[in-house]
């Protein structure tokens, strides 16, 4: 890709078999790509091709069966620290309030976790201001099954930021979002990402919601997944809901719904 | 309060106060003997006659209960976070829990004597060995449910195996053990209850048994109902403790 400098994300042919023996499924075939510092990408393909299964080999979840995974110059051997993480189920934690939610990461990941104690004031502040920043203020002492789905997806959303990684693995945080909500939550979700530049890996179903937020889009084949196209976005930041219905944006949709439908086919 | 709530509130007592009038009434129309079946106006008798004892022997068997149960919540909420955490574990204690569990417990009673001799110490052990089990599962349970996502979101953030132990394992398991709570109270009492018909001077198992060696049958009958109104007690009170601390796992929807 075209980021600039040594690459924060790269994969160098990495292959991931599940189980063993006659059971064995190859669900990831020769991936390699690599992804600059600060570059936001989205992935998307078939179902069942892969995607969430690159997610976790790039966070370390899972050793890869072939091939290499680097992040920030070094090979991932294990989970690696202070990755911000969404899941289209928001896994919020019904024992707490949305704000110690929103917490959580702070009590994990260092270097908060050490100073949480004693500058406990300051972060329930910094909560509060994210929290406000996505239009949850007045919401942090309500619990999860509280709020409306959007609402925790929004929640969710603000625990994978919190702690500021430089790595945010997004999948399908929005998948289970009405159309207007999603797209209020694309908006956001751009808006943090311009004040904080972090590297974004977005997996999606949305192809509107790939060419809205990503630099690049990976497109991958049906199962065993391969990266088939590689697709950069290039219309000016921000972007609003004016861009989706220009000719360029919906030139770029079209292109990957026919790239996707060929796959499906193939 | 509406007329709906307050009948099911109603309710329980309606019920069993109909079903001693039945009984009553049933025994006073077939002419029952007070030697087979007595009738609760005689239950009644005995337990203000005997009031005084019987207060003493319920006392200890509900402390010998509680007790026994004590240590069936450490023990048994300890065990099934080892074995609800590490999967090694799980492998190796299953078996041999389910073997445990499947010994009729009175069986265990006559050991206990042997190693312990007559007295309350049997009492409680097989108050604890009887209430233990339900805890370890369901703890454990709790802990092996924990959504793998949950645990990824973790696990990315640095957590340890610990870190996930006490953020997401143990107030997840919590409304598991709540649960089981209640089930090993009332079995806690069928434990200590039966060591004390067996092997002991003391409690109202020992009432029982001595009252019905001297065919004293209304007598037998205020020991059962005394143990009934013990477990229905500890049982409301352990309930009611569920609903304080796990509120979140009913979603806020508290009645009680
Ligand atoms: N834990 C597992 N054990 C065995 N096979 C698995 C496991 N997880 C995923 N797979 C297989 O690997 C393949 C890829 O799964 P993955 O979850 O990565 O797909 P995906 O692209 O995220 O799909 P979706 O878009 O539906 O979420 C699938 O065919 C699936 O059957
Ligand atoms: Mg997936």
């Amino acid at each position: 890709m075209t980021g600039t400098g040594t690459p924060f994300v790269e994969l160098r042919q990495v292959a991931l078999t599940y189980g063993e023996g006659r059971d064995a499924t190859l669900a990831l075939a020769e991936a390699t790509m690599s992804i600059a510092q600060g570059e936001f990408v989205a992935v998307v393909g078939p179902s069942g091709c892969g995607k969430s299964t690159l997610m976790k080999l790039v966070t370390g979840l899972m050793p890869p069966s072939r091939g290499e995974v680097h992040v920030a110059g070094q090979k991932v051997t294990g989970p690696i620290k202070g990755v911000g993480m969404a899941f289209q189920n928001p896994t919020l934690m019904p024992w707490r309030t949305t704000r110690d939610n929103v917490m959580l990461p702070l009590e994990i990941a260092q270097p908060h976790r050490s100073r949480l104690r004693a500058e406990k004031a300051a972060y329930i502040d910094r909560v509060e201001k994210l929290l406000a920043s996505v239009g949850l203020g007045e919401f942090g002492a309500k619990f999860p099954w509280q709020l409306s789905g959007g609402m925790q997806q929004r929640a969710n959303v603000c625990r994978a930021l919190i702690h500021e990684p430089q790595l945010m693995m997004l999948d399908e945080p929005f998948g289970a979002l009405d159309a207007f909500t999603r797209e209020e939550l694309w908006a956001i979700m751009q808006d943090l990402w311009l004040q904080r530049r972090f590297t974004a890996i977005l997996v999606t179903h949305d192809l509107r919601e790939a060419a809205f937020l990503a630099d690049t889009i990976v497109v991958m084949s049906k199962r065993p997944g391969r990266i088939i196209q590689i697709k950069r976005v290039d219309l000016p930041r921000p972007r609003t809901l004016e861009t989706t219905f220009e000719p360029a944006f919906v030139e770029i949709v079209h292109e990957l719904r026919e790239r996707i439908s060929e796959v499906r086919a193939a | 309060m509406s007329r709906e709530r307050r009948l099911q509130l109603i309710m329980p007592w309606a019920v069993t106060i109909g079903l001693f009038l039945i009984w009553e009434i049933a025994c006073r129309a077939f002419n029952v003997s007070s030697f087979i079946l007595p009738k609760p106006s005689e239950i009644f008798a005995a337990t203000v006659k005997f009031y005084g004892p019987i207060t003493g022997h319920s006392l200890h068997t509900l402390l010998t209960t509680l007790l026994g149960f004590a240590i069936a919540v450490v023990g048994g909420m300890a065990l099934g976070l080892l074995v609800g955490a590490s999967s090694l574990i799980y492998n190796g204690l299953y078996p041999l829990l389910i073997a445990f569990n499947s010994i009729p417990k009175v069986a265990l009673v006559p050991i206990l004597v042997i190693w312990f001799g007559i007295g309350t110490v049997p009492a409680v052990i097989t108050a604890f060995v009887i209430s233990f089990f339900p805890i370890v599962v369901n703890v454990a349970t709790g802990l092996a449910t924990i959504e793998p996502e949950m645990r990824d979101v973790l696990r990315s953030l640095g957590a340890s195996r610990l870190d996930i132990l006490v953020k997401v394992g143990i107030p997840r398991s919590l409304p598991y053990l709540f649960a089981s709570l209640k089930i090993a109270i009332t079995l806690a009492f069928v434990g200590s209850v039966i060591a004390e018909t067996v092997a002991s001077n003391e409690g109202i198992g020992y009432l029982m048994l001595a009252a019905s060696s001297r065919s004293d049958v209304p007598l037998v009958f205020s020991g059962l109902i005394v143990i009934a109104i013990l477990g229905v007690v500890m049982y409301a009170i352990c309930a009611w403790f569920e609903r304080r601390m796990t509120g979140w796992a009913f979603r806020g929807d508290i009645v009680t």
